[in-house]
């Protein structure tokens, strides 16, 4: 941690020198003009204030050179800085294909994690260091924002789709995260602590804290308790289709058209299974809207996951 | 009579004195008047709130107003201060008053239209502050949905009522500035001719009728998901919660050009006038203004690189947001290349120019940081944002307004105020300006969202910083307050032209007669002919 008087919040990202770094080119750039500016006005000011005697001769109103030079000038700059930008941002939004999953929901107004493996915790994310991690998050009501100052990374979590950031956290330690995107009544009391351990402290964390049984499982539980195994059967003898092999797939639809079948898609068929129907199926599936929570969700997609299929190839294709 | 009365003519303010002669007025002068008076009791509610925000913030813990009242706090302060004063501020106050003036016409194109405007205003402004009293809302001056459309239990509904009705007083006002600047110039008086402030005018008005009904539309469609539950933005009932976000910034983007364009034209005017000299680059200040407008348009989605929108739609708007930065920059330089070889005196008004084109540029270049889409993604949503907007708005358009206010005060009232005590004002806002607001760029930095009434300790320092310098900026306002109502009466004299300016509305007697002119004004050259050794201010 930064003693004194910091400026930059503690950067314990791969990428947080990164952003740090274009900021100080920001910032160099933002000083130089605003400094000229300043410095020009000043200079004016004094120089030529009413009764000086410093010489008005050949005082102009127009000079075409310049007023190319300082459009042209500032359109290069910003050039450089948008291709920075970019390039960094382009980076910082494709998460490795080995990044670890952890699933995220916001709700007002709390954090639920889940770990691939079952751990479940609330406004407290562990992670390890040292490995890529990619948050898989929606929300159960309004829009939040998962905010990490120090990895500078801030996604919006939104009802009824999957939204996902990545970091690979560089330092062990605690570290704020926030809600940042207003949500309400104890929209300020969203907030929780990162928590980045060695690899190994990370694996003895979720042995030793396991209690429940990985999400997959708890798909799987939830797929025979609400029935879905009588139509969606893997032999695709069902009256609805196999999901076998699913995710990444791509889904003729009824009436035309295709999608690949990402969390959304699964996700949107679940709770609203009318919205976009298989062809060569009819609508029969209830609605599970009301029945299932975005965790109980988040399971059953794992579990279908689990059936085969790479879920990272069909987000791929639709960003 | 006293020495210092100025009723030895004729003019709108003398030419009638009843309750009446003011309510059913069509004289665009006193229509200014009426607006400045409404516009000043929205400033003083939005600052109250906002003074009430920056004393909770003085301490990490919610100990002096409950996190909802916090949170109606600061949607309460945007609304207002946004609606019911930024956005109607130059135009409706100094645009009413000036356009006719500077354009040598009689009155506006359609002067019941205008009256109609300011009764819209204050319908749409009083069924706010009915909302505001007797309940407020808490969705943030944003609305974004579901949450305002779905969650929120305060008055959302009364509260955007109020908005869509005031919008249309906006679209009123700019309607009659574009037919009034197409169809009533003076004899002589060419587009090139104009002065900078009406071709500000013109960018503003154009901004205002194309944008406004998109808000209006937008606020319709959150009302009907609100009150019918027809799913347009909530995915629970089938809707896109970004497509709300979109249609908003479509509207809100241009908006906050609604509130600098005309602040730029009043520093056009003032600095010409105080620099003894013609503007320089005229014709690239005009069209910048128009390319502000157009451009202004396009860049909406860098208000949601983080939303979900996608990528390669977020670097498209981060390019263009780049591009809308340059006539802006164009504006700046030519400004202090007006002041080169000029002859320079320093009155009021020419302090706020200064102010406004030092915090502009800090507030503008900061926007370089935002369109920069890795340093976005750190900093959207946090207090950089804040420093930043209130460095345009605040830094930049008030600042404007204020130095407008003290340049046409004369010709508005006859008077001049106290030059000393006018100075020492312009003093403490900026000062206090800048400890408000530039401590906020670091918290933002180091990561303080906006919109937390509670937060953790280690940035209290700099939020104490930020409310004492609130307190300083407080204070600020006051003064001119006081000292212009106390000049109405006591100011000295003014007479037609005190700081010896060139643009028609100073060619007429001050105040103005009803008419404006004595005769119609023909105009035979340039704008800014100012001749060196004339000399502004007696």
């Amino acid at each position: 941690m930064m003693h004194g008087f910091p400026i930059f919040p503690p950067a314990a990202s791969t990428t947080a020198h990164q952003v740090d770094a274009l900021f100080t080119g920001l910032l160099i750039m933002t000083v130089f003009f605003s400094g000229l500016i300043f410095f020009c006005i000043t200079f004016f000011a004094i120089r030529y204030r009413e009764g000086s005697k410093a010489s008005r001769a050949n005082a102009r109103s127009e000079h075409l050179p310049l007023e190319l030079a300082w459009m042209i000038i500032p359109l290069g700059i910003s050039f450089v800085f948008y291709v920075w930008a970019s390039t960094l941002f382009a980076k910082m939004h494709v998460a490795p294909p080995d990044a670890t999953e952890i699933y995220v929901v916001g709700k007002q107004w709390m954090w639920k994690i889940q770990h691939q493996q079952g751990n479940r915790e609330i406004n407290e994310l562990h992670v390890p260091a040292g490995r890529p991690v990619k948050l898989i998050m929606t929300s159960q009501d309004v829009i939040h924002s998962f905010f990490v100052p120090a990895f500078r990374i801030k996604q919006d979590v939104l009802p009824g789709r999957y939204s996902t950031e990545w970091f690979q956290a560089t330092t062990p330690g605690v570290y704020h995260f926030f809600c940042s995107q207003f949500c309400g009544t104890s929209h300020a009391s969203m907030i929780g602590d990162v928590i980045v351990m060695e690899p190994s402290q990370y694996e003895r964390w979720l042995a030793g804290e396991s209690t429940g049984t990985p999400m997959a499982s708890s798909g799987e539980q939830l797929f025979r308790q609400f029935g879905c195994a009588t139509c969606h059967q893997a032999n695709n003898t069902g009256r609805g289709p196999s999901l076998v092999g699913l995710m990444g797939s791509r889904v003729a639809l009824e009436g035309g058209g295709a999608v690949v079948a990402d969390r959304e898609y699964v996700q949107e068929s679940i709770l609203n299974p009318a919205a976009k129907i298989v062809r060569g199926y009819r609508p029969l599936m209830p609605v599970f809207r009301n029945q299932l929570t975005a965790d109980q969700v988040s399971q059953l997609i794992e579990y279908i996951r689990s059936l085969g299929g790479s879920p990272v190839a069909a987000e791929g294709s639709t960003q | 009579m006293s020495p210092h009365s100025i009723t030895t003519h004729d003019h709108y303010l003398n030419a009638g004195y009843g309750v009446r002669s003011w309510l059913l007025t069509t004289d665009h002068k006193r229509i200014a008047i009426l607006y400045m008076i409404s516009i000043t009791f929205f400033f003083f509610i939005g600052g109250f709130f906002a003074f009430l925000m920056r004393m909770e913030l003085l301490t990490p813990d919610g100990d002096l107003v409950s996190a909802e009242t916090y949170n109606k706090l600061f949607s309460m302060h945007g609304i207002t201060m946004v609606w019911f004063f930024l956005i109607p501020s130059i135009p409706s106050v100094l645009g009413n008053f000036l356009v006719p003036l500077m354009v040598g016409a009689r009155d506006l194109a359609f002067p019941r239209l205008n009256l109609l405007s300011w009764y819209i205003y204050v319908a749409g402004g009083l069924f706010t502050l009915a909302a505001m009293i007797f309940g407020g809302v808490d969705t943030g001056w944003t609305f974004y949905t579901p949450f305002s459309s779905t969650y929120a239990h305060s008055n959302v509904i009364p509260v955007v009522i109020g908005i869509f009705i005031l919008g249309f007083s906006s679209i009123l006002t700019a309607l009659n500035f574009i037919v009034t600047i197409h169809t009533m110039r003076a004899p002589g008086l060419t587009w090139f001719r104009l002065p900078l402030f009406i071709w500000a005018m013109y960018a503003t008005s154009i901004i205002l009728v194309l944008a406004t009904p998109v808000l209006a539309i937008t606020l319709a469609m959150l009302g009907v998901e609100r009150i019918f539950g027809v799913g347009l933005f909530d995915p629970a009932l089938g809707g896109d919660p970004l497509l709300f976000q979109h249609l908003f910034w479509f509207y809100s983007h241009p908006a906050v050009y609604i509130m600098i364009l005309p602040a730029m034209g009043v520093v056009s005017e003032v600095i010409t006038c105080f620099a003894r000299k013609k503007v320089f680059g005229y014709k690239f200040m005009a069209f910048s203004l128009l390319a502000i407008a157009s451009v202004g348009f396009l860049v909406w989605g860098h208000h949601m690189f983080v939303s979900g929108q996608s990528a390669y739609a977020g670097m498209v708007f981060s390019a263009l947001s780049f591009i809308v930065a340059i006539p802006s920059a164009v504006k700046v330089f030519n400004w202090a290349a007006t002041l080169y070889k000029g002859s320079i005196s320093y009155h009021t008004p020419v302090l706020y120019g200064f102010g406004f084109i030092g915090l502009f540029t800090i507030g503008g270049l900061t926007g370089l940081f935002l369109a920069s889409i890795a340093v976005d993604v750190h900093v959207h949503d946090t207090y950089f944002v804040i420093a930043h907007f209130h460095y345009i708005m605040v830094g930049g358009a008030v600042m404007g307004y204020l130095g407008g206010i003290h340049y046409w005060w004369p010709k508005m009232t006859g008077r001049l105020y106290p030059e000393g005590w006018a100075k020492f004002a312009a003093l403490v806002l900026f000062v206090g300006f800048n400890l408000t607001f530039f401590p906020q760029f670091i918290l933002g930095y180091l990561g303080m969202p906006r919109r937390y009434h509670v937060y953790p300790p280690e940035f209290q320092v700099l939020n104490v910083l930020s409310s004492a310098g609130a307190t300083i900026l407080g204070i600020g306002y006051l003064i001119p307050f006081v000292y212009l109502i106390w000049s109405l009466r006591h100011g000295k004299n003014a007479g037609a032209n005190p700081w010896r300016a060139s643009g028609l509305e100073w060619q007429t007697t001050s105040p103005p007669p009803v008419n404006n002119f004595e005769e119609t004004p023909v105009v035979t050259g340039e704008p800014y002919t100012y001749a060196e050794e004339e000399s502004p201010g007696g």
